[in-house]
């Protein structure tokens, strides 16, 4: 039987890998030491030119569907990993069939939860994820995409200002529908309160826990932010005629979120005294969109909003209010951003982002004036952050070895 | 335990202008194993998740026991899905990976103990209750993941496709499994497959559907004894019931030269021709000039048995499809592995009288 490759992109590389060998028993020497979440099918890590791509191992049928489900999770700019090719009619050297393979692009910078529990990590980390993962959720739901199999080892962890961006990994129970009904919400807050409760027990009974936290309460955080952002971005309410002030309240509520309103219903009582308003299309991104629209800068939505901070700051620091927005936004990329990206040196790169150590070089600036109680300029505390912190960071761009775990469920 | 009632239950999607499942109507027993089946998009996932709580149900109502439960929320119907990708954990143990979502639900530790303990002894997991799930076997890991289900004694467990992801060695061996599971725990359960072997294995009771319409819910046995109609017919068993059109005349119908003796009442009013059904074993195989004659195409040697694959000679008669597929298929009948004709032989075939099935050709409906 002849290979089948399926991908957006013809790439020669692929079919270099050893694809009559189980995934299990490929070469060392192509595959990249990453850490992976539970699963129950064989993943793999491998280099691929200059990228580095997942193969999960699973069959065709199933493979073909998640492969086309992250396709349309990416239309509808969900955060989620990069589909990259399925390739399905597999054989070993003596003819016996393979399962398919499904290859999605590695998500760079990127940490499961498992290898943000091994560092040493500050207070609260189980937290954060939880209210990335909620976060997550929430948008997917609205755009109309039931999970079916919500946890932390299905998720990708990115880092955002000092908090978290949640991405989707795993797509193969996913279904998309027009909308959403409030059962089938349920059904995956619940799924998902169980799995964050298991996965935290685990990561307790193997000692990898360090907070001091219970599991079942942090699990119960889950559907307490997930209500209360729904909530927020779906709930309608009324207001009095005379309070029109209120609209535009609550959509700069939104944005505060970090959600758009795209979509506002608006509708009057038969007397005209009350108006009832509901949010009915809402888009996540709100700084991020925006730093991008003034700067051309693609970041996360925290990171956006530290940057667009630091704009406002430069804009009143030269007294240049009164100026074009864009032009001052200009301006300061030239003086300060790119300024400070290119003082990173490569070799500390790969440790974080840019945008990430923009963030950590202010707090950094913050620290420094307390202790010195003075002010200091950013590109001081750069130099000083550069000198002592960065280089005892871990690489992030792609995380080495911690433990990880398969429990393949197959006939023996 | 409960009973279960689909009572006139329909779902149309939005955007669709016809229902996916139409005024489905079920009674399922306390303890029973129904099977819902069906070929793909016949509406038995759209049907499972309607009691689920997952599908908005757009007429008509859902019962377990006897509580309405048409508008409650998933979980507080008690019901169980099992098997949708139950992780397992490495660093618990198994009786922890079995127990923990009780201990989310607030239940004491005593209890839990009790519970995963009962559960493990009808899984036969007894001895491994202390180990880690990476010193298991394939299968057993697969039966703590239903143990997670089980410890939750839910009113109703439902399955849709569990077997899918699984190879094939795996799957039959589970599917076992999961049928004297159920029946040692007398748990009222909705099992979802498109699969008719896996339907006819495991289930109490089939519930066949097609184009969101119930076609028949019975027994296996009913269902492959006495089908409704032709969809069931050509729908259940394999190989495939065949299904011929034929002449009615002065007291029965004509099987090719071989008159079969049919009530005048049963096809009365069903007009000049009727379809005859006879599975592959049900068949006189004669080389006599009596009956349909065919030309045997191919055989298939199965030891005490064979199968021959012929076309009848008479090119205007041709052998249905079901419903779905109405392509002209082979004559399919089973011979006595000792007398098998050869390919390329003539012979001639007719049902025996005691397994007739007779069809109206219009309708489809069973008439005899
Ligand atoms: N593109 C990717 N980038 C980074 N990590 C990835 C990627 N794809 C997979 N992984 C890692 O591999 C792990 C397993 O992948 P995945 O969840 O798709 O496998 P699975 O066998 O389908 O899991 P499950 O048992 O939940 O069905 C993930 O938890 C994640 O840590
Ligand atoms: N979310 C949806 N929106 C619109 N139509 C749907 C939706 N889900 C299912 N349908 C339609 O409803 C019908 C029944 O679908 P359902 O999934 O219940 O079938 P099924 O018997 O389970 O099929 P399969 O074996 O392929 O899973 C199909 O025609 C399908 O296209
Ligand atoms: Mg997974
Ligand atoms: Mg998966």
């Amino acid at each position: 039987m002849a290979l089948e490759i399926t991908s957006s992109r013809a790439d020669p590389a692929l079919l270099d890998l050893p694809w009559r060998t189980p995934l299990e028993e490929w070469p060392e020497d192509i595959l990249a030491a990453l850490p992976r979440g539970i699963s129950r099918h064989v993943v793999r890590f491998v280099r691929l030119d200059d990228k580095i791509v997942a193969v999960k191992e699973i069959k065709a049928d199933i493979a073909a569907r998640e492969y086309a489900m992250l396709r349309n999770l990416r239309r509808l700019e969900m955060p989620s990993v990069e589909p990259y090719a399925v390739v399905a009619g597999r054989e070993a050297a003596d003819g016996t069939p393979l399962d398919a393979c499904l290859i999605t692009r590695h998500l760079q910078f990127s940490l499961p939860y498992r290898a943000l529990y091994s560092q040493n990590l500050r207070k609260g980390t189980a937290v954060r994820l939880i209210d990335a993962l909620a976060v997550l959720l929430v948008r997917l739901h609205l755009a109309g995409f039931w999970w079916g199999d919500v946890s932390l080892s299905n998720t990708l962890f990115r880092r955002d200002a000092g908090a978290f961006a949640a991405y989707l990994v795993d797509a193969e129970t996913g279904e998309l529908r027009e909308r959403l009904s409030d059962g089938q919400r349920e059904h995956d807050l619940d799924i998902a309160r169980v799995n964050i409760a298991g996965e935290l027990m685990d990561l307790e009974a193997g000692g990898l826990l360090q907070e001091d936290r219970d599991p079942i309460v942090v699990s119960e955080r889950i559907v307490e932010r997930y209500r209360d952002l729904w909530d927020a971005l779906t709930g309608s309410e009324s207001i009095n005629a005379g309070e029109r002030w209120r609209v535009d309240e609550r959509i700069r509520a939104l944005n505060k979120l970090g959600f758009d309103v795209d979509e506002l219903a608006m509708t009057t009582d038969i007397g005209g005294t009350t108006i009832t308003i509901q949010p009915k299309v809402v888009d996540s991104g709100h700084h991020s969109r925006r730093l991008l629209r003034l700067t051309g800068i693609d970041v996360r939505e925290n990171q956006a909003r530290r940057l667009l901070n630091d704009l406002l700051a430069y804009t009143a620091a030269h007294d240049r209010q009164a100026d074009d927005e864009e032009i001052v936004a200009h301006d300061w990329v030239d003086q300060v951003y790119l300024p400070f990206v290119r003082a990173i040196p490569a070799d500390l790169r790969a440790k974080l982002e840019p945008a990430e150590v923009f963030h950590e070089v202010l707090e950094h600036r913050w620290y420094m004036a307390e202790r010195a109680q003075h002010d200091f300029s950013i590109t001081d505390a750069l130099a000083d952050y550069l000198a002592s912190v960065l280089p005892t960071k871990p690489d992030e761009r792609s995380v080495v070895g911690v433990d990880t775990v398969e429990m393949p469920v197959v006939a023996d | 335990m409960a009973t279960v009632k689909f009572d006139n239950a329909t779902r149309i999607y939005p955007g669709n202008d016809k229902p996916s499942v139409d005024k489905l109507n079920i009674d399922i027993q306390d303890g029973e194993f129904l099977v819902l089946v069906g070929p793909s998009g016949c509406g038995k996932s759209t049907s499972l998740r309607m009691l689920a709580g997952l599908e908005e149900v757009n007429g008509g109502k859902i019962w377990i026991g006897d509580r309405d439960v048409t508008d409650l929320s998933p979980k507080d119907r008690d019901v169980a899905m099992v098997f949708q990708n139950y992780a397992l954990y490495p660093h618990m143990s198994v009786a922890d990976n079995m127990g923990f979502a009780l201990k989310i639900a607030g239940t004491d530790k005593g209890e839990i103990r009790k519970r995963v303990e009962e559960a493990a002894k009808i899984l036969d997991l007894t001895q491994y209750l202390d180990r880690k799930p990476k010193a298991l076997s394939g299968g057993q890991r697969q039966r703590v993941a239903m143990g997670r289900a089980i410890v939750r004694s839910p009113q109703v467990f439902l399955m849709d496709e569990p077997l899918s992801n699984l190879d094939a060695k795996l799957r039959v061996q589970t599917r076992t499994q999961i049928a004297s599971l159920q029946r040692r725990l007398g748990v009222t359960t909705v099992y979802v497959t498109h699969d008719q072997v896996e339907a006819m294995t495991m289930g109490d009771r089939i519930a066949l559907l097609k184009d969101g319409l119930l076609q028949q819910c019975a027994t296996p046995r009913e269902m492959y004894d006495r089908p409704a109609n032709l969809f069931v017919a050509g729908f259940i068993g394999s190989p495939a019931m065949n299904l011929v059109s034929v002449p009615v005349t002065e007291g029965g119908v004509k099987f090719g030269n071989h008159t079969l003796q049919v009530a005048r009442g049963d096809v009365a009013g069903a007009g000049s021709e009727v379809i005859v059904g006879v599975r592959p074993e049900d068949v006189e195989v004669t080389t006599n000039p009596d009956g349909l004659e065919l030309v045997i195409d191919v055989v298939e040697e199965l030891g005490a048995d064979a199968y021959i694959y012929g076309t009848p000679t008479d090119s205007k008669i041709a052998i249905e499809g079901s419903g779905d597929d109405a392509l002209a298929k082979p004559f399919i009948a089973r011979v006595d592995g000792r007398r098998v004709p050869t390919k390329g032989d003539k012979v001639y075939v007719y049902p025996k009288a005691e397994h007739l099935h007779v069809f109206n050709k219009s309708t489809g409906e069973r008439l005899s």
